[in-house]
């Protein structure tokens, strides 16, 4: 099960966070910054896993990995295996990188909804559903499809048309 | 209110506007964007309340944003969210799912409306929209949502577009965590998509029940096959993963699956080009197969490759795998040993602590002196923090279970001497607490002890470093308490004396002053007493020592004397304790002494005096700046000091002048004293349990009562008491004191007895609350026994009573292969931790019996189905599941015209049962009938899961009545192999 999906940058600054357990606003805050103080003393050139049971409990595992100005970090535990989800964070960023046309932190800055569509379609409350990084665009794409078309519609709010048929 | 909206709709910030503020604030600080923020929260409060859709919604998704990124509460919002989530446009209803998913949680009261809302997301034809309500559930799904939506989830689990069904299997979990009576209904629909045609589908249904069986293994047993078949057919990845996961669980449990499993996780692990599944098969061979030989050769071939590697991830996992395998199979650890060791000094610390934690793990009574030494020198070499890692554990590792490895507690001692050393330590308080607990448990380290002690109190740069103090404080308590093994006391006060012990706290200063005050006793008896052995006939009452009331009455006296208290010296004494101790101490003390003694005897007697002169002189000006100290424990103490020394040079010199008198009185009255405060100082403290309190048994007729207001009335009349009680105590004993010829003496005797008195006639007031004074000793021997009236045979009975106790605690362990045999060390008998054990969830034990239910009417029909054809109603069903979506009312219909089934024999059902297992083992000629099998299940499953609904304990089935061979009709399981390739990174 993966427990959290956390992106941040190299400043700290959290750009999506995701907890597939409750926490409360503060405590996500809260560990992103735990998590940051983690992160920024590691050296280069040192594995990709932290032992983080002191931070998010028993049975914790963290896997990250730095892309420029970002890390993505992932929490699961002892039903996920390591290097799988290395893998995983790899598969995100491919997705990424296909669905914004090399990817920056710009990009996630700004696109905050279809962040969640693509990771949402990677992991499902906690579970790896689906690895392919072309079907996961195909279904993102669609979404941004539908997306679109809902809104185009909108184009006429009812609030405006309800006060011409005034 | 149409107005405002449109203006809200015209000029509301967007989302992308928010966060362009936002980027637009962060840098300088002039207009802190704490202030922006709360603006944009004021904003976002009023936008919600607007009845246009699309203006609310973009104030729930920045709400959103602002909360999961900025840690903004937006609990508040929750009925905005619903409102958002009933909207029919798919953009705005995204939106309100995301919302929900980040912001609900079980207590969100909302989440009663939201159950209609679901029902009708999942019946809905787009795929997109059953999508979002199912990720939403998996989320935030509670019981009362689970239990309502179960029926829909059921109809989505045979859907026949991959991409809801993937995601209903997945949401399953969530509503078996929740909702365990879900089990009944959706079980067998889960169970079939492990055979699915549909990869996707195998692959969620495979992610379930990975979950479900690391949490209870023992239940998913029977669906081993389905596993098994998974493991064989599947290419996928990930999936091979997760079964991987599952048999690593389920192979302790039956041998026989181990065996048929080996053999195909062997050649996954030649010829997998994915290190992540190559990791979780050497992790199932660990842990799930060690007892296959050739597997685990295979497996640790693979670890050392890993080990080996320069990449740092599979390092790390090396190791980890390798930490597997310490309790049961050493060797492997021993074999990469060389591996293990040189991971010590690898830039990542997650690394180093891992090989630390083998390296410990590895450590046995044999090894213990090598591993140590290498951990040491790493030590010196590593960063701090490291360092510290190192020695702490060290520490833990060597005194676990009263220092159990530890044969030679001469190098031990010396070791943490060494370890004092080491310019990083910062493990003063542990390396304190062990030298003392060695001191007491260890009789035969003492020696050792008190050397090592020397070097640190000798050495003044120690005193520089705070971090060594606790250190440098046991050192001193361990020679002043141990003196007798010191060859040179003199030496040893002069260390504890130097100038720069000012840099120590007060409190350790305390423990330095209390220590040359001992060693300046005990010097003072060998030195200047001990020669005239013969003549003065009262020294001869030393060896006499041993009857127990002597001694009680000396040490009471000598503590009035000195105004010695035992509460001064740091609480932790207990004169009334071990008379059986005192008896080998002073036969010891004698064997102890002879050599310091004989040193005195050898020199000039004069010279002798000579020098007592001058280290008197010395203590005197050392102390005398300390006598003015602010701190009580420092002044009180170099007061008492400061007496003794005056005391003792009175004699010293008046006996030089009048040495050929040799004039008796004086002398004796002082070296009484000193012998006294001598006897007193080498009373021998031993450990005392946590938990001797506990071991005083209950009196009879002792009632305890809850509420401990009553002490208010009872103690009323004596407020004033705890004062003068607690002089009462120190001074206690008075009583037959002989020397009372000094009026201060008397005084403070007739004030300890008047408050004594009036202890006495409260104990005698109010009995009930005292222990019976018998037993006090046990309990807690810190002072002498409260009741003044005790006669010795009470006394004599309390000693045996004392000598059993120590008797009973006593746990001597030898080895017999120890050329040298282990020092005994003093263990209490009891346990000094307690782990508690938490009990299962009942969540848990209700889902796992749902399971079993469910499982055990499955063999049952997975059996009988071998020559079962089902009626040929229920095919007709199946093809409509299969084929279609189904209706929810047909789906109904069929649930309710299905509660026909015959009432079963429990008795067909464990038959059942036994056979499966037995078929399981069997080779592969039996494969194909299971595969049949299967198919058959399939085909009759939807009638399966209708009797259980209808009636849990289930009927037999109708198919197993009916007896023909499979039918070989079926649709064939295609085993379509996806490419979704785990990358190497």
């Amino acid at each position: 099960m993966i427990k959290a999906v956390i992106m941040m940058n190299t400043q700290g600054k959290p750009r999506l966070t995701k907890f597939y357990d409750f926490q409360p606003p503060e405590k996500q805050q809260e560990l992103v910054r735990t998590l940051y103080s983690v992160l920024c003393t590691r050296p280069e050139g040192v594995s990709n896993f932290v032992d983080v049971a002191s931070i998010f409990g028993p049975d914790s595992r963290l896997v990250y990995k730095h892309y420029a100005t970002l890390y993505f970090v992932f929490v699961y535990d002892s039903a996920e295996n390591e290097l799988a989800m290395l893998d995983l964070i790899q598969v995100f960023v491919e997705t990424l990188d296909k669905c914004f046309k090399n990817v920056c932190e710009l990009d996630i800055v700004f696109n905050y909804g279809k962040l969640h569509t693509i990771i949402d379609e990677i992991i499902f409350g906690g579970q790896v559903l689906e690895t392919n990084s072309a079907e996961i665009m195909r279904a993102v794409e669609e979404i941004s499809r539908l997306e679109a078309a809902s809104s185009t519609i909108s184009l006429v709010p009812k609030s405006v048309s309800n006060w011409r048929s005034r | 209110m149409a107005n405002s909206s449109i203006m809200d709709t015209l000029f509301q910030r967007s989302l992308e506007d928010l966060i362009k503020g936002i980027r637009i604030h962060s840098p300088d600080a002039s207009t802190p964007i704490s202030a922006f923020l709360s603006k944009a929260m004021d904003e976002i409060r009023k936008e919600i309340k607007s009845t246009d859709p699309h203006t609310k919604s973009t104030a729930l998704l920045k709400l959103t944003y602002l909360s999961s990124l900025y840690g903004y509460d937006m609990s508040w919002a929750a009925f905005h969210a619903v409102e958002v989530i009933s909207y029919p446009r798919f953009s705005l209803k995204k939106i309100g799912y995301l919302s929900a998913s980040a912001s609900f949680n079980e207590d969100t009261e909302v989440l009663l409306l939201m159950t209609n809302q679901f029902r009708k997301d999942l019946s809905s034809p787009n795929d997109f929209e059953v999508s979002l309500a199912l990720q939403c559930l998996s989320v935030i799904g509670t019981t009362d949502l689970c239990r309502d939506l179960c029926n829909d989830l059921f109809t989505l689990l045979s859907s026949t577009r991959s991409y809801v069904k993937k995601k209903a299997i997945a949401v399953i979990l969530r509503v078996f965590s929740k909702y365990p009576d879900a089990v009944r209904v959706c079980f067998k629909r889960l169970v079939e998509n492990l055979e699915s045609s549909d990869p996707q589908a195998v692959c969620s249904a495979v992610g379930v029940f990975c979950e479900l069986t690391l949490q209870d293994p023992k239940t998913y047993l029977p669906l081993a096959p389905e596993f098994y078949r998974v493991l064989l057919d599947c290419r996928n990845n990930w999936v091979l993963i997760k079964v991987l996961k599952i048999f690593a669980k389920l192979a302790p449990l039956e041998p026989r699956l181990g065996r048929k499993i080996v053999e195909p996780i062997c050649e996954i692990m030649r010829r997998t080009m994915a290190k992540s599944l190559l990791f979780e098969c050497i992790r199932t061979v660990v842990n799930g197969l060690s007892d296959h030989e050739s597997a685990m050769k295979l497996a640790v071939s693979k670890v050392k490759e890993f080990l080996v590697d320069d990449d740092p991830n599979l390092k790390y996992l090396g190791l980890q795998a390798l930490s597997d395998l310490t309790s049961r199979h050493s060797w492997a650890v021993l074999e990469n040993q060389e591996a293990v060791v040189k991971s010590l000094s690898d830039v990542d610390p997650d690394i180093k602590l891992a090989s630390l934690r083998l390296l410990m793990a590895m450590v046995s009574d044999d090894n213990v002196a090598e591993i140590t030494k290498v951990l040491l020198n790493y030590a010196l070499k590593s960063d701090p923090q490291f360092c510290n890692e190192i020695l702490r554990s060290i520490l833990v590792t060597c005194s676990r279970n009263y220092y159990e490895i530890v044969f030679d507690f001469d190098w031990y001692v010396s070791l943490l001497g060494e370890m004092s050393r080491i310019p990083h330590c910062q493990v003063g308080e542990e390396i304190e607490s062990q030298l003392i607990d060695i001191g007491m448990r260890v009789k035969d380290a003492r020696p050792e002890l008190v050397n090592v002690g020397r070097d640190l109190l000798i050495d003044p740069a120690l005193l520089g470093n705070p971090f060594l103090h606790r250190i440098l404080s046991a050192a001193a308590w361990v020679s002043g308490e141990y003196v007798e093994f010191s060859r040179n006391p003199i030496e040893l006060i002069e260390a504890l004396l130097q100038p720069r012990t000012n840099l120590l706290p007060p409190s350790i200063r305390a423990v330095y002053i209390q220590s040359a005050f001992k060693i300046l006793v005990f010097f003072l008896q060998s030195n200047l007493w001990q020669q005239d052995e013969g003549a003065s006939s009262l020294i001869g009452d030393r060896t006499q020592g041993g009857s127990s009331p002597m001694i009680e009455a000396q040490l009471l006296e000598g503590n009035s004397l000195a105004t010695y208290g035992s509460m001064t010296n740091s609480g932790h004494r207990f004169c009334a304790g071990d008379s059986s101790r005192s008896v080998d101490e002073n036969g010891d003390e004698a064997v102890a002494r002879g050599q310091p003694v004989s040193l005195a005897v050898s020199g000039r007697e004069t010279s002798s005096q000579e020098s007592v002169v001058k280290l008197l002189n010395f203590i005197q000006t050392a102390m005398e700046s300390l006598s003015c100290s602010h701190e009580v424990e420092v002044q009180e103490r170099a007061r008492n000091v400061l007496g003794l020394v005056q005391l003792v040079k009175r004699y010293v010199l008046g006996c030089s002048v009048l040495h050929e008198e040799n004039s008796g009185k004086k002398e004796s009255e002082t070296s009484e004293i000193v012998k006294l405060i001598t006897d007193l100082c080498s009373e021998e403290l031993g450990p005392v349990s946590v938990s001797a309190q506990a071991r005083v048994p209950l009196p009879d007729g002792l009632t305890f009562q809850e509420d401990l207001s009553e002490l208010d009335t009872i103690y009323h009349d004596i407020q004033l008491q705890p004062s003068s009680f607690s002089l009462g105590m120190s001074r206690y004993g008075d009583k037959g004191f002989p020397l009372t010829s000094n009026g201060q003496f008397k005084e403070e005797s007739e004030s300890s007895t008047k408050s004594e008195s009036l202890l006495a006639e409260h104990r005698q007031r109010h009995g009930l609350y005292y222990l019976p004074s018998e037993k006090d000793g046990a309990a807690s021997a810190d002072y002498p026994p409260a009741s003044g009236e005790k006669v010795e045979g009470d006394r004599h009975d309390e000693m045996n009573d004392l000598v059993k106790l120590t008797e009973q605690s006593l746990t001597v362990k030898k080895k017999p292969h120890r050329a040298k045999p282990r020092p005994i060390v003093v263990k209490l008998d009891e346990g000094e931790n307690f782990i508690p054990t938490n009990k299962l969830e009942s969540q848990n034990d209700m889902l796992s019996g749902a399971v079993r239910d469910v499982l055990l009417g499955n063999e049952d029909v997975s059996i009988s189905s071998y020559g079962a054809d089902p009626p040929s109603k229920w095919k007709g069903k199946e093809k409509l599941i299969s084929d279609g979506p189904l209706d929810l009312r047909e789906n109904s219909v069929t649930v309710e015209s299905s509660d026909i089934g015959n009432p079963s024999s429990r008795r067909s059902k464990h038959k059942a049962h036994g056979k499966e297992r037995r078929q399981h083992g069997h080779g592969k000629n039996d494969e194909r009938r299971e595969e049949n099998s299967r198919k058959e299940k399939k085909k009759s499953s939807h009638h399966r899961h209708s009797r259980h609904k209808g009636d849990g304990k289930g009927g037999a089935s109708m198919a197993g009545k009916a007896a023909a061979d499979a039918p070989s009709d079926h649709r064939k399981i295609s085993t379509v192999h996806v490419r979704m390739q785990v990358r190497k990174k």
